[in-house]
């Protein structure tokens, strides 16, 4: 069993509404000092069996293709076990 | 024998029966087609219409560009094929790479529902062809993710290359350079978020400005049978 983990988030120089939001509710909750909030996604996929190369590649461009859109945000992969 | 133009539903779609009622309108047949088909039937042109295909799950469009009809609609579009995606519609051919930029969550994160003034820009695309640039229009505008964006290059390169097909006047969700559609290299994809289809008849739009979005690609259709 393999555990991939994808992360993705706005690019910096997209502006994050949502973020922002979350910001907002923060500070009016009594946390001071928030400079920023960017909210993301995070995936965790499971795979029957161990991970091969074929598999991984394939994950890869996937993680490009439909988890992520390149043109707004940046995506990062992590096998986890 | 009039223009054919498909109108393609996916689950979640709501407005494909308005934009086949445009279609006619327009002086075309419409043919419906089925997200999971791969048959484009012959159609002249294709119009992605509005609504939340997928449930918009994963980001709006995303899941729909990979639809089987999809592949054959890009790849048709690449060799010409005139599109219109209206709405969900722009945002999958944005999904799909045939139109450039990515529409986000509106800035004041409000969904927004109203009649919209936007300006023509473009009046020679195959969408647009029956319409003057610099000409006013209103139609509705619904959409919550109908911010488009894009990097300063691309925003640069679409203005230059005149291929910003209509700017609103009174930007309602945040779009940069106020951008309500766009176009391809070829002038033949239009991506457009209001929704020229809700305003083809005074009895059930605000006008019928967006009636020439359809009369347009019958325009175009035909010259290019005359050519």
């Amino acid at each position: 069993m393999a555990r991939i983990v994808v992360t993705v988030m706005l690019k910096p120089e997209i502006l994050d509404p949502q973020g922002t939001a979350v910001r907002g509710a923060l500070t009016r909750l009594g946390l001071g000092g928030v400079a920023d909030v960017r909210q993301g996604k995070r995936f965790v996929i499971d795979l029957e069996g161990a991970l091969d190369a074929d598999r991984e590649a394939l994950l890869t461009k996937l993680a490009g293709e439909l988890l992520a859109n390149p043109v707004i945000e940046d995506y990062q992969l992590q096998v986890e076990a | 024998m009039s223009a054919r133009i498909g109108v393609i539903t996916f689950p979640g779609s709501l407005d494909d029966s308005d934009a086949a009622r445009a279609v006619i309108a327009g002086g075309a047949a419409a043919v419906r087609l089925w997200h999971a088909d791969t048959d484009l039937q012959g159609v002249d042109a294709v119009v992605l219409p509005g609504g939340f295909s997928y449930g918009d799950y994963l980001r709006c469009g995303a899941i729909a560009r990979f639809a089987p009809m999809m592949g054959e609609v890009i790849e048709a579009a690449r060799d010409g094929l005139p599109v219109l995606g209206i709405c969900n519609g722009f945002q999958i051919l944005c999904e799909s790479g045939l139109l450039p930029g990515a529409l986000i969550r509106n800035n004041h994160l409000h969904f927004i529902c109203r009649d919209q003034r936007v300006r023509i820009e473009a009046g020679d695309t195959a969408w647009t062809a029956d319409f003057a640039a610099g000409q006013e229009i209103v139609i509705p505008v619904k959409n919550g993710e109908g911010g488009y964006v894009a990097d300063a290059r691309t925003l640069d390169m679409l203005q230059a290359e005149d291929r910003i097909v209509a700017r609103y006047q009174g930007n309602p969700n945040g779009s940069l350079r106020d951008i309500a559609a766009i176009t391809n290299e070829s002038r033949t994809v239009v991506g457009i978020m209001p929704h020229p289809e809700h305003a083809i008849d005074p009895l059930t739009g605000p006008t019928a400005d967006g009636l020439a979005f359809f009369t347009s690609i019958v325009t175009t259709l035909a010259a290019r049978v005359g050519a």
